[in-house]
C-alpha cells in the first residue's frame, strides 16, 4: 500500500465515522463518561443473560450471577442506579462502542484484539481450565498425571492442551459433552477431569460427595470489565471499585457465592 | 457449492481409525457370540424351563427390548458406581451389547422354538432320546437353522448400533470418527469413511454369517 492510497483511506474512514458519529447521540467521546454518569445518576451496564453462572435470568424474569452482582456492586460505590442491559457475546462489545451501556461486565477475556478497541479494567472474575479432582487425589502437573485416567470434553481447549502435555501413560477419557464427563467424575470412571472452573463451579452446585478441587492450571484467562477508550477517569474509578472490594473481601464473597470457590490469589 | 473436499487427514487420522474398527469388531465378536448364547439359554428357559424361571426371564426381555439401548449402557457405567459395581467402558460396553441382544435374541430363537411341532418331542422321547438330547439335537439345532437369517440380521443391528459405545468414551470406530472430527472439522469428509467403513463392516459381516449358517446347518442349508 502506498502512501496515497493509505491517506485516501484513512480520510475515508474519517468522513465514514464522522457520518456515523453524527447519527448516533450522545458520542461516547462527547463529554466524560463519569461526570455523565454521575450527572444522570444512572448506570448501563451490559452482562450476560445466557451465560450461567455469571449471568442467567431466575425463574422471577431478574437476571442473577457473578456479573451481575458485580455490577450492582459498582452502581452501589458510585451511588448511582443501576440499568442492567442484556447481551450476548457477540453483541457485547458493539453495545459498548455505540454507547447503548457506559460498562460491559460480560465475563469478557482480554485480547490483543479487543484491547485496539476498548479498554479494560483490572481482573474482577477468575476464568480458567485446568484439572480437578478429589482432594485425596495427588496431582501438582502435568507429569503427576502419568498412570492417571482423566476424563475431559472432547474437542475442547482443554481436551487439545492435555493432549499436548499429559506424559504418555495417561489415560485421555474423551467424552461426548460436559454432562458426560461431569458424571464419569461423580460415578469414579475417571481419576480427575480437566475442564473449566465454571464447571467445576456447576459440579460443587451439586453438592457430590467428590469435590472437584484445582490441581493445576492449563489456560488462565480471567474476566475484566470492558470500558470504552478514553475514559480515565471511570476506568480509574472503576479499578479503584474493584480493588477495594478485592481488599474487603466483598469480591471474595461473590466469588464464593457463584463459582463455590475463593478468588485465586493472583487476581 | 464452494466446499472443497480435503480427505488429507487420512494420512494423519488412519491409526486412529483402524483401532476404532478394531474394538467395533471386538465388541460385535464378544457380543455376539455371548450374547447368543444368553439368547439360546433364555430361549429355553422361556419356551421349556421350569415354572418359576418363566416370568424372570419374562421381565428381562421385556426390561430390554422396551427400553433404549443408549439408556441401558448409561445405567451400567454411570448408574452402577453408585452401587459400588464399577467397570471400565469396554466391560459396560460389552455387557450391554450381550444383555441387549440376550433379550432380541431369546425371542427370536423362541420363535423357532415354538414352530417346531409336537409331535417331534415325542418322536424324540420314542427314541429314547434324553429330554436335554431331544432338546439340542431335535428342537434346537432345526430351530436355530430357521431362524438363522434373522438372527444374523440381528447382531448386524447390534454391532451397527454399537456406536453409541461412543458416548461413554470407549474407542469404537463412531468414537474415531467424532475424535477426528473434532480435530480436523471435516465433518462431511470424516462421517463419509465412516459410514463407508461401517457400510463394509456390515456386508462382510452378514455374509461371514451366511457363510457360518452353512457350516453349522450343512444338511439343510445346503441349496
Amino acid at each position: 500500500m502506498n502512501i496515497r492510497t493509505f491517506r485516501r483511506r484513512s480520510f475515508l474512514g474519517l468522513a465514514a465515522g464522522a457520518l456515523l458519529a453524527a447519527t448516533q447521540m450522545p458520542l461516547p467521546a462527547a463529554a466524560d463518561a463519569l461526570a455523565t454518569i454521575e450527572a444522570s445518576k444512572v448506570i448501563r451496564i451490559a452482562v450476560p443473560q445466557d451465560f450461567p453462572p455469571f449471568g442467567t435470568v431466575g425463574a422471577d424474569m431478574e437476571p442473577k450471577g457473578y456479573d451481575v452482582d458485580v455490577a450492582k456492586l459498582i452502581a452501589a460505590k458510585l451511588g448511582v442506579k443501576l440499568e442492567l442491559v442484556p447481551v450476548t457475546s457477540a453483541n457485547r462489545i458493539p453495545y459498548l462502542q455505540t454507547n447503548k451501556v457506559d460498562l460491559v461486565i460480560s465475563s469478557l477475556g482480554k485480547n490483543p484484539e479487543r484491547e485496539k478497541v476498548i479498554d479494560f479494567s483490572v481482573a474482577y472474575a477468575p476464568f480458567f481450565n485446568g484439572v480437578f479432582g478429589p482432594a485425596d487425589v495427588a496431582v501438582k502437573d502435568a507429569a503427576g498425571l502419568a498412570g492417571k485416567t482423566v476424563g475431559v470434553t472432547r474437542g475442547a481447549v482443554e481436551d487439545l492442551e492435555l493432549t499436548k502435555i499429559a506424559p504418555a501413560d495417561t489415560t485421555i477419557k474423551r467424552y461426548e459433552d460436559n454432562n458426560g464427563t461431569i458424571s464419569a467424575f461423580l460415578s469414579g470412571q475417571v481419576d480427575v477431569i480437566a475442564t473449566g472452573n465454571v464447571v467445576a463451579a456447576a459440579i460443587l452446585a451439586r453438592n457430590p460427595p467428590k469435590k472437584p478441587e484445582i490441581k493445576f492450571l492449563i489456560k488462565n484467562s480471567p474476566c475484566f470489565i470492558g470500558l470504552n477508550k478514553n475514559e480515565p477517569a471511570l476506568l480509574a474509578k472503576v479499578d479503584a471499585i474493584i480493588g477495594a472490594a478485592k481488599k474487603d473481601g466483598a469480591l471474595d464473597a461473590i466469588s464464593q457465592k457463584w463459582l463455590g470457590a475463593g478468588l485465586p490469589a493472583d487476581l | 457449492m464452494n466446499y472443497a473436499f480435503d480427505f488429507g487427514w487420512l494420512l494423519d487420522y488412519w491409526p486412529v481409525l483402524v483401532k476404532g474398527i478394531a474394538v467395533t469388531l471386538e465388541l460385535t465378536l464378544v457380543g455376539g457370540v455371548l450374547g447368543v448364547s444368553l439368547g439360546v439359554a433364555c430361549a429355553w428357559a422361556r419356551a421349556l424351563g421350569p415354572g418359576w424361571l418363566r416370568p424372570v426371564v419374562a421381565a428381562y426381555v421385556e426390561l430390554i427390548r422396551n427400553t433404549p439401548f443408549l439408556i441401558q449402557l448409561f445405567f451400567i457405567f454411570f448408574g452402577l458406581p453408585a452401587l459400588g459395581v464399577r467397570m471400565g467402558e469396554l466391560e459396560a460396553a460389552n455387557l450391554a451389547m450381550v444383555i441387549n441382544l440376550g433379550a432380541y435374541g431369546c425371542e427370536i430363537v423362541r420363535a423357532g422354538i415354538q414352530a417346531t411341532p409336537k409331535g417331534q418331542f415325542e418322536a424324540g422321547a420314542s427314541l429314547g432320546m434324553s429330554r436335554i438330547q431331544t432338546f439340542w439335537y431335535v428342537v434346537l439345532i432345526p430351530a436355530l437353522q430357521r431362524i438363522w437369517p434373522a438372527l444374523s440380521s440381528q447382531i448386524v443391528i447390534v454391532m451397527l448400533g454399537s456406536a453409541a459405545v461412543s458416548q461413554i468414551a470407549a474407542e469404537d470406530l463412531t468414537f474415531a470418527a467424532n475424535f477426528i472430527q473434532s480435530r480436523t472439522f471435516r465433518a462431511f469428509e470424516t462421517y463419509f469413511v465412516a459410514t463407508l467403513i461401517y457400510l463394509a463392516l456390515a456386508i462382510a459381516l452378514r455374509q461371514g454369517l451366511r457363510g457360518l449358517g452353512w457350516t453349522l446347518f450343512p444338511k439343510r442349508t445346503a441349496r
